[in-house]
């Protein structure tokens, strides 16, 4: 799973995607697991660093994880496989 | 290290209409205490949801209305609906303030009775009471108001059997330029029914009429309203004086003061633009004083206002059950608080407040309650904080008509704390159990026995 | 002699095609003699146009929308004024009026002045009002009723003819010519709205506006009477044309006499073939063509806010007749930063 190559997130939390023309606002968190993203960390790896660092627990983690993913797919802000393939 | 507290990750598009986050910031500051006890202890110690009450909030509220009312007008008194709230130690809260009782079914009556009030100092309303509760109220000589023709004519028996003069007002319905007008209540003033109803009871002598009473609606806007009812009413007890002689004690504007919620579809809040005692209070006493009572032999009055003088003091604690996602991406919540224990989310729009601290950050949420029924809807649409299962909430102005509409479905009713003036806790009403519910229950032999 | 300098906020940057008159009290404000602006934009959105029109705005902040409630909004004032030290305040939308009216004692404790209706003023000018306020101040209004319910319908035709007009509670009218047509535009409106309905009897005619200023003594400072010569397909005036009427100069005269009006305010009138003219609505609040009141010689806006800070305002005496006012759109070309900053931060 990748994030689309030319969308660009900012230290504030921005995330501008040049394919649609949508901004979006993100908060830290949602920031921080961007970016595990882009450096290429697999669910397990997230997991575990996000697990060290905040209160909460695998299960509740796992399922906000990829609640987040789905809603990033749902706008379009991840690289679909074909496209990872091609 | 000690961690973060965690906050599930959201993205959310930016949408020209959407509220900033400064908005959200303001919007909502975490309630953690009530009346200096935290939110947490009391969920501790009492469970999940919980009513609390402030003894603190009931008793200035009602001081607050009395000021209002008794600096613009010389005779005062205020009686405690209580169907709104009967809760024992609620109703003696207020019985220390000085309110009477006003009681609609033979149950509160007795309810009433037996809290010691004093029979005299008890109102009784509605369309239905009994022949034995009439006895009652006649032996008791509390006030009764007369609803309709036949229970006019009942107490008029009554009284002839016993032997006694009971003291009667009538209750008046009319065009206040208010809608949904209650005419289902009463004598119409406009058509002359209620004047035709003070002529039976003045020509039967068997009755004494001692009051007018009349209650235009609920949840009322409209302080100007009262102004009007109350001339209405000051003009039929002047024209009862000329025609008998014979003076009316008290004017009984009845309730329906709005409170501080927010009603559905309401584009303001309710905090910013409902009427305050001030407003009412100016409406109805500068409408008595203007009328043409003699300034010496002015008519007591009486005020049965419920829902302004408890909601304010009631709370609801919860706690988050679950977040989940709908079909079409939107968020939803689901609270242990349902609608059977919080009746009044079919008419206000609650505000939700988190029991602990939060970032700036929302999400529009649907808020569901734990039953397993599709009207189970606390707010339909919320702009919420993120909230982490097990994470508490507080519910705020919900102190009135929750605890007496409230149902036993599905689950068990909760415990009801109230906090006194000290800030120490007291349950006031246990959390029911499975005996009480079965214990009510009885099942004939031949089913008493499945397991064969 | 160098001017003072004032710190004006103004809401109603929405110069969309249905304008909120924000932009053009700005530019009344950037034209005053007897002060010079600092402005503070505020807005609900952050699409308004006037957020990144720089050259008017000097620097916008997002504020609540009235529905969040009186606390909420006097808090972000609070926070603006301790970045802006404001002296001036000109809210622009009806629907913000009520919390800025509660508001106003406490913002002039702050050193904040506004110049708003009385909160009973703001009340009574109402359109489920307007029957009463017409007796009452003794202006012709059209006949109207306050209904409820549907039932209530089939008893009109005694008391109006058709066509008549179907109002809602805040927005929307219909114009209907039979009973089906009443109780279809009650249903539609009251589903919108809310109730109650009003019924107001449909007069044949032209429609004109005065815009203009009341010091609240009952006095009129400004007054200039317009006529729409290009409306919009959601009715609003696309240009338009002043004229000498002394007809509408007077009854707006009674209307600021016999109500003792504070503030500005646009009143919508109808004038049918026998010249007799009728009050339609009164809106409390300054009109998105007040710029044209400008062009002709009576800059309201600049009077309005001398009026708030305490001071004596001599009123207006004429006005150029025959003066148009023309609306264009213009596309500005704006950074998506911008756009950001405000969407993310509320402030730009």
């Amino acid at each position: 799973m990748k994030l689309r190559k030319n969308v660009a997130v900012s230290e504030a939390g921005l995330l501008f995607n040049p394919v649609t023309g949508e901004s979006f606002s993100v908060n830290p968190i949602g920031i921080e697991i961007l970016n595990l993203i882009r450096e290429e960390k697999d669910p397990e790896q997230i997991g575990r660093i996000i697990l060290n660092k905040y209160t909460t627990d695998q299960a509740t983690f796992e399922k906000d994880y990829y609640d987040f993913i789905g809603i990033l797919e749902h706008h379009n802000l991840l690289e679909s496989h074909e496209e990872t393939k091609a | 290290m000690s961690k973060i507290r965690y906050e599930r990750p959201v993205i959310k598009k930016l949408e020209t209409g959407m509220p900033n986050k400064f908005g959200t910031r303001t919007e909502y500051a975490p309630m953690t205490h009530i009346d200096g006890v935290s939110v947490k202890s009391l969920i501790k110690e009492y469970g999940s949801p919980l009513f609390v009450i402030s003894e603190k909030t009931v008793r200035s509220t009602i001081r607050k209305a009395r000021k209002a009312f008794e600096t613009r007008y010389p005779k005062v008194q205020f009686a405690w609906s209580y169907k709104t709230n009967y809760l024992n130690a609620i109703c003696s809260i207020f019985h220390q303030e000085g309110s009477w009782a006003e009681v609609v079914s033979g149950f509160e009556y007795d309810k009433a009775i037996s809290l010691g009030v004093d029979g005299k100092k008890i109102i009784f309303n509605g369309p239905e009471k009994s022949e034995e509760d009439l006895c009652k109220a006649i032996q008791n000589d509390s006030l009764i108001h007369i609803d309709h023709l036949d229970e006019l004519y009942t107490i008029s028996e009554l009284a002839d059997k016993s032997k006694s003069r009971p003291r009667v007002a009538i209750r008046v319905n009319m065009d206040t330029g208010v809608y949904p007008m209650w005419d289902r209540f009463g004598f119409n003033y406009e058509n002359g029914q209620a004047w035709d109803a003070i002529n039976k009871i003045m020509h039967s002598g068997r009755m004494e009429l001692v009051g007018l009473h009349c209650h235009i609606g609920t949840f009322m806007l409209s302080p100007f309203a009262y102004g009007i009812a109350a001339s209405k009413l000051a003009e039929l007890a002047l024209s009862v004086e000329q025609k008998f002689k014979h003076e009316i004690k008290y004017i009984d504007l009845g309730g329906g003061f709005a409170s501080r919620n927010t009603l559905k579809g309401s584009y303001l809040p309710g905090s910013d633009t409902n009427p305050t005692f001030d407003d009412f209070a100016e409406a109805i006493s500068s409408a008595l004083l203007n009328s043409n009572f003699k300034q010496d032999n002015l008519p007591l009055l009486i005020l049965e206002t419920g829902r302004a003088l408890i909601d304010e003091a009631g709370y609801l604690l919860g706690s988050v059950i679950s977040n989940k996602r709908s079909s079409t991406g939107r968020r939803n919540t689901i609270l242990d608080i349902g609608v059977n224990i919080l009746f009044t989310s079919f008419w206000y729009d609650h505000k939700i407040t988190p029991a602990q601290s939060f970032t700036q950050y929302s999400e529009d949420t649907c808020v569901y309650g734990p039953l397993c029924m599709n009207i189970d809807v606390i707010r339909e649409s919320a702009s919420l904080p993120l909230l982490n299962r097990g994470d508490q909430v507080v519910i705020q102005n919900v102190g009135a008509y929750n605890m007496t509409q409230w149902m036993q479905f599905i689950s068990l009713r909760p415990h009801v704390v109230l906090i006194d003036m000290d800030e120490k806790p007291h349950v006031i009403r246990l959390r029911e159990t499975l005996d009480n519910i079965t214990g009510m229950e009885k099942v004939p032999e031949h089913l008493a026995n499945f397991n064969k | 002699m160098k001017k003072r300098k004032l710190n004006i906020a103004v809401t109603g940057l929405n110069a969309i095609d249905s304008p909120g008159p924000g932009v053009s009290v700005i530019r009344a404000l950037r034209e005053a003699s007897s002060f010079d602006v600092n402005i503070t934009g505020l807005s609900y959105e952050s699409l308004e146009p006037g957020i990144y029109m720089h050259d008017l705005v000097d620097r916008t902040y997002s504020i609540p929308y009235p529905a969040a409630g009186i606390d909420t909004l006097l808090a972000r004032l609070e926070y603006i004024h301790e970045k802006e030290k404001l002296d001036v305040i000109i809210p622009n939308f009806d629907a913000e009026l009520y919390p800025f009216i509660k508001l106003e004692p406490k913002l002039k404790a702050m050193g904040i002045h506004m110049f708003l209706p009385t909160l009973h003023q703001f009340e009574e000018r109402h359109k489920v009002n307007l029957n009463d306020f017409g007796r009452k101040y003794n202006i012709s209004v059209p006949k109207s009723k306050v209904i409820y319910d549907l039932n209530t319908v089939h008893s009109l035709p005694s008391e109006f003819s058709f066509p008549m007009i179907v109002k809602g509670k805040f927005y929307d009218a219909s114009i209907a010519y039979s009973i089906e047509q009443v109780k279809s535009y009650f249903n539609k409106i009251s589903a919108k709205w809310g109730l109650p309905i009003i019924i107001q009897e449909f007069i044949h005619g032209t429609e004109f506006n005065v815009t203009g200023l009341g010091d609240g003594k009952g006095n009129t400072i400004a007054a200039v009477p317009m006529r729409k010569q290009y409306i919009t397909d959601k009715g609003k005036a696309w240009g338009g044309i002043s004229i000498s009427d002394e007809k509408m100069l007077d009854m707006t005269r009674k209307f600021l006499k016999n109500t003792k009006w504070r503030g500005g305010f646009e009143l919508e009138l109808m004038k049918n073939k026998d010249g007799e003219l009728y009050l339609l609505e009164i809106n409390p609040r300054l009109p998105a063509w007040i710029y044209l009141a400008v062009g002709v010689g009576q800059n309201i806006p600049e009077a309005l806010v001398n009026l708030a800070l305490g001071e004596k305002v001599t009123p207006f005496a004429t006005y150029d007749v025959g003066k148009m006012f023309i609306r264009y759109a213009w596309d500005m070309i704006v950074d998506r930063e911008e756009f950001e900053q405000i969407s993310i931060y509320g402030e730009l």
